[in-house]
């Protein structure tokens, strides 16, 4: 079984290989049966990948103790749910899912461009066997998940297997890292996109547009990925943070950040046929970071909560990353002749200033996540001495990023292309400015007295006021026509723009989500040593113990706590904050007790018993709930961009007379 | 002035300030890694500087005084440190003879190390189960989340 599998890798590594040859060759001496090889080479090994990973799953569904991989991440009680899922809970799994899922990609790419992008496909798949070929040398020849327990060791099979940690057993945490995969890797397709448009010198923005929803939908992945973790966190770890700024934590962040900017910026070249050298960087970026992340995860070079076990794999990353940015730095510069702008910047008050500065501060952002996440890496090698940055250093700097963020969100899209008039910016911006205003003096007023919530909330004010204005104006233009009503006058409205108004609805979703972390500065705790018949207090709420119970299943054993809760003095029900050890795991976990309202949760965890007195941890979180809310509502918008527009655009350029009229394509 | 003029001012004004969030008070931020035997050799900055050390938790040598404070023994190569924990968090439950700790805070002037956050590993976790040969699954390192996929 172990050496079918070993030998279905190593072919696939061996026709990867072939692919890179048959498609460059086969493109540089036009020979269309070689191209053709070289696209069936592409799903043969999707074909092998596929039957590799079909007979590790097999193995740990049979639970075949004698693979090392097997052993390490499942045992036999498991369910077979998660038996499944330790497909990618462990180093050499989740590295043969990284290829999987590449491979699958490629297939992907392959039926879907066969017809529509036949001169840009073959470049394009030679660079995703590349990429395919150095993650399949790490999976034939380094970290195999055919490894089998008895090389180098004295036994050839154990009883049973050591299972997944418990904590891990939670179904956010079952779809959190393929979704976050499913992202990393997805990038990889534009980024090969555009390298074969450079390489071939391919004319015009035909990558941007063939990638354009493949990117927002990596992109959906990407942010679902890290906002599935998070919420993982709030439930499950119960220290009732969603966020620590860890390493692996902003490992994801980082490519989402650059991706997010690259959204942004491929409007500029799709429109005004600017920023095309940077949109290349920004591809690049992306791509590298998703490599680096994956890298960063994995190698344990920095320590982190999430890191797998140091493995010898870290060098082979930093070869791949250094190849790979080299040769993209070398294409680039190479082809800076096809890259020229077609367009200038005219005024600081344009849309195309607002991009410039969203991806100013969304590459900030990203290099200070970057510098911060590296600091004792980078320390050790200049300073000698191996230093941390702590949470706090990272909000100092994000928090202020993510306003200056939230309010390019509500004006960026607003202003004019090219210039924006004194009596645009009046029509746009009063009522939402006069509002903003009023929420601020409200809540100053009211005796709110952190500064960045107050900023925040009203930025919140002035960004969704915006938003809703521009959904109410266009619906009065077509209600004013159809007579249809305003609802399905706004559905129709979208409809027609669905880029617009989806974008629209994502950064609704981003002003949802900054509402619930404005939140944070007035989280309320208590922490209480509770005997029964005892209460504690926090916040509004008070904690009664009813009882405290022990009981004793086959996998763990449970202590919890019964709590009658009142606010105010109005009963409000149980809660039953409870904590299980796991026997064979040898590990505790905690069942946190939330009770989740749209103005705060309250969160309790039981933490630790002692003798006949159990210690909570209570917390109340103010606006919590309106973070989830709002990455609903973001992942609802990017469905709608995804949608085609009903009124087919061309989005003419704006011709600027003088300026690189030269370079400017004749636009049909 | 030209409106390349204004845009280079407004990067300015950006670049720079992050800059200075970036480095101002960032030494309050900082935690240095440092060996048992390297804190020993940092004098007086290890009571000034917020230091994070590793080792095992040395066999009965868990005490848990009055008022909430734990101190227990860091053994690292031979070396040893008392530690004393005085954080609000209760201990992680991974926290016991023999497992793996760091301890985040300062060094006193009594040469104990005040630590206002502990994080454990549990090293028993991959220890061999009875019947089992000693180094059957040693290779994968004890880790409190090495089967975690991210």
């Amino acid at each position: 079984m172990e050496n079918l599998g070993a030998l279905a890798l190593l072919l696939a590594f061996c026709i990867s290989l072939y692919a890179i040859v048959a498609n460059v060759v086969g493109k540089l001496k036009n020979k269309p049966f070689l191209l053709l090889s070289g696209e069936r080479a592409v799903l043969a090994v999707w074909f092998l990948i596929t039957s590799a990973a079909g007979l590790l799953i097999y193995s740990m569904m049979t639970g075949d103790m004698r693979l090392a991989y097997v052993a390490s991440h499942t045992n036999k009680a498991m369910p077979t749910f998660y038996k499944f899922a330790a497909w990618w809970g462990g180093q050499e799994g989740s590295l043969l899912f990284w290829s999987w899922i590449l491979s699958t990609y490629g297939a992907v790419v392959v039926f879907t461009g066969r017809k529509q992008h036949r001169q840009l496909l073959p470049w394009a798949l030679a660079i995703l066997s590349a990429v395919q070929l150095f993650f399949l040398i790490l999976n034939a020849f380094v970290v195999s998940p055919f490894q089998v327990l008895a090389v180098d060791r004295v036994v050839t099979s154990v009883p049973d297997g050591m299972g997944l940690n418990p904590l891990l057993q939670y179904w956010a945490m079952v779809i959190h890292p393929p979704m976050l995969y499913l992202g990393y890797v997805g990038f990889a397709v534009p980024f090969a996109f555009a390298m074969a448009s450079l390489i071939s010198k391919a004319p015009g923005e035909s990558w941007i547009h063939l990638t354009r929803r493949w990117t927002i939908v990596t992109w959906l992945f990407q942010g679902m990925g890290i906002m599935l973790g998070s919420a993982w966190a709030y439930h499950v770890l119960g220290w009732g943070g969603y966020w620590m700024w860890d390493p692996v934590e902003n490992a994801s962040l980082l490519p989402w950040l650059a991706s997010t900017a690259f959204l942004h910026s491929v409007m500029m070249q799709e429109k005004k046929g600017m920023m095309k050298v940077w949109n290349m960087v920004l591809i690049s970026a992306t791509f590298f970071l998703c490599i680096y992340g994956t890298f960063l995860t994995r190698s344990g070079i920095i320590s982190s909560v999430h890191a797998f076990a140091e493995s010898p794999i870290g060098k082979f990353f930093v070869t791949f990353l250094a190849i790979g940015i080299a040769a993209t730095v070398w294409l680039i510069l190479d082809r800076l002749d096809y890259l020229k702008s077609e367009a200038e910047l005219e005024s600081v008050v344009s849309r195309e200033s607002s991009f410039l500065f969203n991806n100013l501060i969304l590459l900030a952002s990203c290099f200070a996540v970057l510098w911060g996440t590296m600091f004792p890496v980078i320390s050790e090698k200049f300073a000698a001495e191996k230093i941390s940055l702590d949470a706090v250093w990272f909000n100092r700097l994000m928090v202020p990023i993510g306003l200056f963020l939230l309010f390019l969100t509500g004006v960026g899209p607003l202003f004019a292309w090219r210039r924006t008039s004194l009596e645009s910016l009046r029509k746009n911006f009063q009522w939402p400015g006069i509002g903003m205003l009023i929420v601020i003096a409200a809540l100053v007023a009211g005796g709110m007295r952190y500064p960045y919530s107050i900023i925040s909330l009203g930025l919140c004010f002035f960004v969704a006021a915006t938003i809703v204005l521009e959904f109410y104006r266009g619906a009065t233009a077509i209600n004013e026509k159809t007579k249809s009503g305003l609802i399905p006058a706004m559905i129709e409205l979208t409809h027609r723009n669905t880029r617009r108004y989806g974008g629209y609805l994502v950064h609704m979703g981003m002003v949802l989500m900054f509402i619930g972390w404005s939140g944070h500065p007035f989280n309320q705790t208590a922490v209480g040593e509770v005997n029964k018949g005892d209460s504690m207090q926090v916040g509004a709420y008070t904690l009664k113990v009813a009882d405290l119970q022990d009981a004793d299943y086959p996998d763990y054993q449970q202590e919890t706590a019964i709590l009658e809760v009142s606010k105010n003095g109005q009963p409000i029900g149980r809660l039953e904050p409870a904590r299980r050890f796991y026997k064979t795991a040898q590990q505790a976990t905690a069942e946190v007790a939330l009770r989740s309202r749209i103005n705060e949760d309250l969160y309790i965890n039981y933490a630790v018993r002692n003798g006949d007195k159990a210690t909570l941890q209570a917390y109340v979180f103010p606006l919590v709930s309106w973070i989830w809310v709002g990455t609903l509502v973001l992942i609802g918008g990017t469905f709608v961009c995804l949608i085609p527009a009903k009124v087919a655009r061309s989005y003419p350029r704006t011709e600027v007379v003088g300026v690189g009229k030269k370079n400017a394509p004749v636009q049909a | 002035m030209g409106k390349y003029g204004k845009f280079g001012i407004l990067m300015a004004i950006i670049v720079g300030s992050l800059l200075w969030l970036a480095t101002a008070g960032i030494s309050g931020s900082q935690t240095y890694y440092k060996s048992i035997a390297e804190l020993r050799q940092m004098g007086n900055k290890a009571q000034t500087h917020h230091v994070r050390v590793g080792g095992d938790v040395q066999a009965n040598s868990i005490v848990h005084e009055a008022a909430g404070v734990v101190e227990f023994n860091l053994v690292q190569d031979k070396d040893v440190l008392r530690v004393a924990y005085e954080g609000r968090d209760p201990l992680p439950d991974t926290f016991r003879d023999g497992a793996q700790a760091l301890a985040m805070g300062k060094l006193g002037p009594d040469n104990v190390f005040h630590a206002t956050e502990i994080q454990a590993k549990c090293a028993s976790k991959y220890a061999p189960k009875p019947g089992m040969a000693p180094d059957a699954l040693q290779p994968k390192a004890p880790g409190a989340a090495s089967s975690s996929s991210l």
